[in-house]
């Protein structure tokens, strides 16, 4: 046998990815914090060189966003954070059940919405009714409008996409601006000044306990802990994984699949309904057509940072809310318009998603690493020049513009 | 033929290839060599990187580490296009084909050679080539109208278009009739006379012996031997396959005491194009004894079985279940698997699809064994005290390999996932066990123990329903044997008497005779 022609041309793809094995979670979860911490880096440098905020300045207004500057203002700013943190967490553990089905339910938004207005309607209807203003009759009745009322605008998308296969997304999707357009007509009809401004109810709070967000937090934790125990140890959350997974594994089980997709979806909404009597029951006192504000939207987005476990998105929550408070507080400061809260809050949610790649492949590159044995065999053999793993950087480039010459055929 | 001078190197040389996926080293340092005009037969058991090495040589993975020599010559192969570029041509186990095309376009479908895209003269190559190798095939037929084997001769034309020299197939017998191998074989000599070097996978060791010159053995991603075929014998290579020498028999006994366990009348029923999937199919299982299902892939096999599991929905027909206890019978049709369940019906079914119907992926084993009984008990809450115990029994009695209880059986292999589905189906204490291509996929040793299992449920009087593709396997383990062809019936025959040939044709014979054989069997005789 003739010697083997070494071709010189024949170099790997520059980047090649392999698939990672599994990590462990501590290893994980180390590249998720660097991912964050990475984000704030290059968010404070951009703000540098956008709004010439000094890194310093930059961590100094987070920090002030989120736990203010002076004792008094601290507890304000601390406990406003927990509430928007428990109200954000509360949507995210709406959508959680269905998304666990792969139901991707985007209309948290809406169904959160009707469900305040309902608790509203109750009040402004009935609120006169009762001589307390936390009478716990009336916050009954404000609840299980609420409930009902979240769970009719989830089971209707739930309904058609069991029947007839309809696309969940956009349907629910569309029901968040019925439920708008809703509200702004409940608000026209209420206000007969036409003001479609409906003013602080008189009735309908929820009892302070300690302090007023309190209760609230309260009844979001206990709500985590029977979700968490809900989707993993309870037979309802193991049929909605195995739908979520295959429905044909589901079929051949014996699970009825149109029966769950309902079910799921009407718990789904009432956990929205309970997200709306607490909006109008203990924060709000009142319903406008952007009472959500959003909040339905990013919950999704902290149900799957979350990987749809119920205790890790409290953290996910929390990273929201402190990310948006904390580059308001920076805008504000510095005068720039309040889209730049949303550009930080994209770059570091951008970053703890691209670290997943690094958490599942691995990125070899070109240079030196196995390349050096393979060429010192060959080239001692072809007799060519080149200590092993020693590639001049004229002749990576040539190989580079010329990569398909090696392949060339005789 | 070949130059003298380019004889001096083979025709396609591997040298140190690695390549692993996460933790599992799909290949370590195979050294590999095809010489020029021959058939090197790649044989392996399943998940032995067979398929992954050729892969790699076909540009759809790149190696972690080695080299690649066509013709003497180092090769990078990136892309599917850099192996033609190199003349190296692969024949997937799953056709890539457009079904609305014709053959000839298929054939030129992503071809860019430069000159004008003209359909008639890419009709005439295509004539040339069948006439030069012995397909039969007419370049302007629809590929949807074609015939399993036909397809499989379009993907070869649409290498040898491209001018390969060398030829990957990759488990190319697998869906094909006896028949119709013999005509394949007969058209790789062909190829071989011509010049062409061809690698064939595959782990049936008949067939190795009969086409190819030479065998490279692989096991567990590396490379054991390469042997002469001539010089070789069953026994040495299953030994090189499995690592140690194993006697493979199945133990069939004589059924004893058998009872009318299922009865099927006038089964009829479409698939979700409308197109007739079952065609009154009617037959009757003991308990007892092992009824075998033979027939090409998709004819009808998957909707008989689910049918009556209650999956599908037939259209007209009964599927009526006789109870061991007291003889009473109970029509199954138009219900559903609860349903069924309910009516205390001990019927097991071990699908096809494990991944994606018998098993959810992503839970680990214990939730997976929990799917037949998660509902027992009142509560609200889900037991896994009972199922945990199950599970350990599973793993230790079929020897399955897991890390751990908790490991996700998506990342199990293909064998040890069929152990916890067949387990967890076995240990339901089924009266008719029903079990569809329950050893695809497994390695030797694996298929024998599902085997046993099988014949062991026969002897404890379960009915045992068993859909096979291997017609050797059928033939030895089963008492009677139906054939079913296009969702229809073509026989029930004894497993015991009948031969592989006379299967064979039970399997084709409402496919209009020769004019729809994918190759013509001019030279199927020759050795």
């Amino acid at each position: 046998m003739k010697q083997r022609k070494h071709n010189e041309q024949a170099h790997e793809p520059l980047v090649h990815i392999t698939k990672n094995a599994a990590m462990p979670f501590w290893k994980s979860s180390l590249i998720r914090v660097a991912a964050v911490v990475l984000a704030f880096l290059f968010c404070s440098l951009l703000a540098a060189v956008l709004i010439n905020a000094k890194p310093v300045e930059f961590l100094q207004e987070f920090l002030k966003g989120n736990f203010g500057t002076n004792p008094m203002s601290a507890n304000l700013r601390i406990w406003n954070l927990v509430k928007d943190t428990a109200i954000l967490l509360c949507i995210a553990l709406a959508v959680t059940p269905a998304f666990r089905m792969r139901f991707w339910n985007i209309g948290a938004e809406g169904q959160v919405l009707v469900s305040a207005l309902a608790s509203a309607a109750v009040v402004f209807y009935f609120g006169k009714y009762f001589d307390n203003v936390s009478s716990g009759w009336l916050l009954l009745l404000m609840l299980i409008a609420s409930i009902a009322a979240g769970m009719i605008w989830a089971i209707i998308p739930a309904i058609f996409k069991a029947l007839w296969n309809t696309n969940e997304t956009l349907f629910t999707l569309m029901m968040n601006y019925v439920a708008t357009f809703f509200v702004a007509y409940c608000l026209v009809k209420w206000t007969p000044d036409g003001s479609s401004v409906l003013g602080e109810l008189k009735a309908g709070y929820l009892p302070r306990v300690g302090h007023d967000y309190l209760l609230l937090v309260l009844i979001i934790l206990i709500t985590t802990v029977f979700m968490f125990v809900y989707l993993y140890y309870s037979k309802h959350g193991y049929e909605i994984s195995v739908v979520g997974e295959s429905q044909r594994t589901a079929c051949y089980i014996g699970i009825n699949v149109k029966k769950v997709i309902v079910r799921t979806m009407a718990l789904s909404g009432a956990l929205c309904g309970l997200t709306g009597f607490l909006l109008v029951s203990a924060l709000d006192h009142s319903v406008t057509t952007t009472s959500v504000g959003g909040r339905g939207f990013t919950a999704i987005i902290v149900s799957w940072l979350a990987k749809f476990n119920p205790f890790l998105m409290i953290i996910s929550a929390f990273l929201l809310v402190f990310l948006s408070k904390g580059a308001s507080q920076l805008a504000t400061t510095f005068r720039v318009s309040f889209a730049f809260p949303d550009i930080v809050t994209g770059i570091v949610i951008f970053f703890v998603i691209g670290c997943e790649f690094f958490i599942r492949y691995k990125v070899h590159f070109r240079f030196a690493r196995k390349r050096a044995g393979a060429r010192e065999a060959a080239g001692a053999a072809a007799g060519t020049q080149g200590a092993p793993g020693e590639l001049p950087a004229e002749a990576e480039g040539k190989a580079a513009v010329i990569p398909d010459k090696g392949g060339k055929l005789k | 033929m070949a130059q003298p001078e380019e004889l001096t190197f083979f025709a396609l040389e591997l040298k140190g290839i690695s390549k692993a996926f996460g933790t599992i080293r799909a290949n370590s340092n195979v050294d590999l060599e095809l010489r020029h005009g021959e058939i090197l037969a790649l044989l392996g058991e399943n998940g032995s990187g067979k398929t992954t090495l050729m892969n790699m040589v076909a540009g759809i993975y790149y190696p972690d580490d080695g080299q690649i020599f066509v013709d003497g010559e180092e090769v990078v192969i990136r892309s599917p296009k850099d192996a033609y570029k190199h003349k190296i041509g692969m024949i997937h186990q799953h056709f890539k084909l457009v079904d609305l095309f014709t053959a000839a376009e298929n054939i030129v479908l992503g071809v860019n050679d430069g000159s004008r895209y003209d359909i008639r003269e890419v009709n005439e190559r295509v004539r040339e080539l069948c006439v030069r190798y012995g397909f039969n095939i007419d370049p302007k037929e629809k590929i949807h109208e074609m015939s399993v084997s036909q397809k499989q001769t379009v993907e070869i034309l649409k290498v040898l278009y491209r001018g390969a020299e060398i030829l990957i197939l990759d488990e190319p017998t697998a869906v094909l009739t006896p028949q119709e191998t013999a005509n394949l074989f007969s058209v790789l000599r062909n190829m071989k006379k011509d010049g062409k070097s061809i690698i064939i996978i595959t782990h049936k060791l008949h067939e190795v012996l009969s086409i190819s010159d030479r065998v490279a053995v692989l096991r567990k991603g590396e490379h054991i031997a390469t042997v002469e075929t001539s010089q070789t014998t069953e026994g040495m290579l299953t030994e090189m396959m499995v690592g140690k020498k194993i006697t493979l028999n199945i133990d069939r006994t004589e059924p004893h005491d058998t009872v009318e366990r299922l009865r099927v009348e006038g089964l009829c029923g479409v698939n979700a194009d409308g197109l007739t999937a079952l065609d009154d199919v009617s037959f009757t299982a003991y308990g007892g004894e092992i009824l075998g299902i033979a027939g090409i892939a998709g004819s009808g096999q998957r909707e008989l079985l689910e049918a009556i599991a209650g999956i599908y929905g037939p259209t007209a027909g009964t599927v009526t279940y006789r109870d061991p206890k007291d003889g009473a019978e109970v029509n199954l049709r138009k219900k559903t698997p609860l349903q069924i369940r309910e009516l205390g019906v001990r019927l097991s079914f071990v699908p096809e699809d494990r991944l994606g119907m018998g098993l959810v992926g992503s839970m680990d084993i214990t939730d997976n064994v929990m799917l037949r009984s998660y509902r027992s008990g009142r509560l609200m809450l889900l037991n896994r005290q009972d199922p945990k115990k199950l599970a350990e029994e599973i793993v230790k009695e079929l020897e399955v390999a897991t890390p751990s209880l908790r490991t996700p059986v998506r990342r199990l292999s293909g064998g040890n996932v069929q152990k916890v589905l067949v387990g967890r189906e076995i240990a339901s204490a089924p009266a008719l066990l029903m079990a569809a291509y329950p050893v695809r996929g497994l390695d030797i040793n694996s298929s024998y123990a599902i085997y046993n299992l099988l014949n062991q449920q026969k002897e404890r009087g379960v009915a045992v329903i068993f859909v096979g593709e291997d017609l050797d396997v059928l033939l030895a383990l089963c008492d009677r044997i139906m054939v079913l062809n296009s969702g229809r019936v073509t026989g029930i025959v004894d497993a015991r008497t009948v031969t592989k040939e006379d299967v064979g044709y039970l399997m084709t014979k409402s496919h209009d005779g020769a004019a729809k054989e994918g190759f013509i069997s001019e030279g199927g005789g020759e050795k």
